[in-house]
């Protein structure tokens, strides 16, 4: 994953609320098999019409940084949505809520989700429409845009594994793995019935393979 | 110990390690697998050089590109062969149960995880898809993930995760007739809105809740996900117990009665504290309709388009204006006068035995209005069976519906069963987006019974006035 530390752009407009993740990738190209490239497929049914689509235009094209409404990202789990954005060069969102799964989608590819609220939303509304630069600064949570600083939050975890471009499943194996194997160890003691055994599938592989 | 709530109760139960601030490496006990979201992850583990590590707490199942006209041959779409193919290939590398298209226990993940015993009370259950929320209707902790975390669990079975808050929605009051729990959950979402439940985990309590049958309670917590809430949950009771049992999964001999032990005493304390709480009568419902392109935007049947010139923010009444013109509506004109053209029974949300009994019962002795297209998709080969054996698929097939396999159908326009452009329907399933059942489509949510009256009239309609 590509690190993240700081961003300068300028910040997309899309000020609408509740742009769901069928709206971003819609559920046809989630055919595709591959995880690159998929920026072409973004927004696919509002782009093309009469009015262009805001991420094609310039300077926007060129746009790092997202800023738009309520629960973007609603709906669907599907991280197409953010590898898509991600492709187009999207590395940040600003919204005032987020779909939850987005959300959680954002952070494994190197994309930072922010939410703002009151004035300070205003403020980013106002330069992303005005085509103003905007920095976002991960390591002392700060959106910097004129003379205003705006403060933003995020978990430890989250900031420690965008900045450093982290792999998941390569941390928890080093850093739990010991965790993990005593965990195992509990619940089979503890609740044993939550414990598959290969041999109860025994029953379903012999049905499927006899139809 | 503190009193705790049902979901704190598993949460904890499941920490592997607590990083602090909430944060924490929550152990996976199961993990369903379509595909859609698992070819990237699979490919992710792959070029890391990791494998699963445990096999046996994954199954896998194609669901949402299947057609569900199936005649043997492969598939007229290609990519969508492709994709299932490639699920296929997948499980067998990795060692993982694949259920093939063909057997008795295929169908939605959603529908078979429970028909399987896989979810169980107690556990904590991912999926990579959104509606994960279903399983909670048994007590334990499921949520939709992303295609990395799939990685994640499949290398790892565990995810790092922060606790969501809690609310209680309290559902009292009981079930008018011709009002179900689509009903209920919809005009829930229109009142706390589609962002409502951001942050939290809800578990559903109160009276109605307790007379739900299982199938009810799943649909309840399928759609917390459109109130924007990844978990939705209900306590186990008798009912949870009865479904269970010899299940082919689930615990068998002095492990099931250890488990039911543990199970019946799994809720919430009396005195936890929920960061919010909801009370919601349901006593006076109407049956509900969707005029829009979120859930939220939910009616009683007996509503009329809202107008957007009654709205004060420029922003929301703009919106507004686009969502009546993608939906071809205008303000003023009832719900019930909205001509349809295609009506879809079917879905994890409402593709379960008890949706197909309560559909057939609107349609015996009953025809589709002439042009109307009208299909009916069983969730499950299961539910398809059961269904066969009570003599519903006659019931369907006489008053011209089609009668198909298994799969998500016209849920998700990703298969062979989409609306085409300005093509209208009465959907039982759970999301009217822009495009969800295919480009240029118009969503109306809704009951099963509700889109079987609209079947018959030829629009959308009260179904009261059909029992
Ligand atoms: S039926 Fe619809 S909502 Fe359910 S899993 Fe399939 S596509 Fe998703």
């Amino acid at each position: 994953m590509e690190k993240l530390t700081k961003l300068r752009s300028v910040a997309a407009p899309l000020m609408e609320d509740a742009i769901d993740t069928d709206v971003i990738f819609p559920a046809r190209f989630l055919l595709l098999l591959e995880r690159d490239g998929l920026g072409r497929y973004a927004f696919n049914e509002r782009r093309g019409g009469n009015e262009p689509f805001v991420l094609d235009q310039p300077p926007y094209d060129k746009a790092q940084i997202l800023v738009t409404g309520e629960t973007f990202g609603t709906g669907s789990s599907r991280e197409q949505a953010v590898w898509a954005l991600a492709d187009l060069g999207i590395r940040c969102v600003i919204a005032r809520s987020f779909g939850e799964i987005f959300h959680a989608n954002c952070f494994k590819n190197g994309v930072l989700p922010i939410r703002l609220q009151g004035e300070e939303m205003a403020r980013m509304e106002k330069a992303a429409r005005a085509g103003e630069e905007v920095e976002v600064d991960l390591p002392s949570q700060t959106i910097r845009v004129g003379d205003t600083a705006i403060a933003f939050e995020i978990e430890a975890n989250r900031k420690r594994a965008l900045m450093a471009g982290l792999d998941e499943i390569g941390a928890i194996l080093s850093d739990d793995a010991e965790a993990l194997a005593a965990y195992e160890e509990r619940r089979a003691r503890e609740t044993p019935w939550l414990v598959l055994a290969p041999e109860q599938f025994g029953q379903i592989k012999s049905e499927e393979d006899a139809a | 110990m503190c009193p705790r709530t049902l979901y704190q109760k598993i949460w904890d139960q499941h920490v592997v390690t607590d990083y602090g601030n909430d944060e924490a490496l929550l152990y996976v006990d199961r993990h369903l697998v379509q595909e859609v979201s698992s070819p990237q992850a699979f490919a992710t583990i792959e070029k890391q050089g990791r494998k699963v590590r445990r096999p046996e707490a994954h199954v896998a199942v194609a669901d949402h590109a299947v057609p569900t006209k199936r005649d043997g041959r492969r598939f007229a779409d290609e990519l969508a062969q492709a994709q299932v193919d490639r699920l296929k290939q997948n499980a067998k590398r990795h060692d993982i149960t694949y259920l093939p298209m063909e057997g008795d226990r295929h169908g939605i993940v959603h529908v078979i995880g429970p028909e399987l015993g896989f979810t169980l009370p107690g556990s904590v259950l991912v999926c990579g898809d959104s509606h994960t929320s279903t399983h909670g209707a048994f007590g334990c902790i499921a949520f939709g993930i992303g295609a990395s975390e799939c990685a994640t669990v499949f290398a790892a079975q565990s995810l790092r995760q922060r606790r969501q808050k809690t609310m209680r929605v309290n559902l009292e009051g009981g079930l008018p007739a011709g009002v179900t729990v689509k009903d209920v959950i919809l005009a829930l979402i229109a009142k706390i809105g589609t962002g409502g439940g951001v942050g939290y985990a809800i578990e559903y309590a109160g009276s109605t809740v307790r007379d739900l049958s299982m199938e009810s309670r799943m649909t309840l917590c399928n759609m917390s996900i459109e109130a924007g809430s990844r978990v939705g949950m209900v306590a186990p009771d008798e009912k949870t117990i009865a479904y269970l049992k010899d299940r082919p999964l689930a615990p068998k001999a002095e492990l099931w009665d250890a488990a039911v032990t543990s199970w019946m005493s799994l809720r919430s304390d009396e005195d936890a504290v929920f960061d919010r709480e909801i009370t919601f009568d349901t006593s006076t419902l109407e049956p509900q309709v969707s005029w829009g392109t979120t859930p939220e935007h939910t009616l009683p049947v007996n509503g009329v388009v809202p107008d957007p010139e009654t709205l004060q923010d420029d922003g929301k009444r703009e919106k507004m204006r686009k969502t009546l013109e993608y939906m071809g509506l205008t303000p003023g004109t009832r719900l019930s006068d909205v001509a349809i053209d295609t009506v879809f029974i079917g879905s994890c949300t409402n593709g379960r035995i008890e949706d197909l009994r309560a559909a057939a019962k609107v349609l015996t002795d009953r025809k589709v209005s002439p042009g109307i297209r009208a299909i009916a998709v069983p969730g499950s080969a299961s539910v398809k069976a059961i269904a066969e054996a009570e003599g519903l698929d006659r019931v369907f097939l006489a008053a011209g519906f089609e009668w198909r396999d298994a799969g998500c159908s016209m849920c998700v326009g990703m298969n062979d069963d989409r609306l085409s452009k300005g093509e209208r329907s009465a959907s039982t399933s759970n999301r009217n987006f822009e495009g969800r059942q295919g480009i240029g489509g118009r969503t109306h949510l809704m009951s099963p019974q509700m889109a079987a009256a609209a079947a018959i009239a030829g629009h959308i309609t009260d179904v009261r006035d059909y029992l």
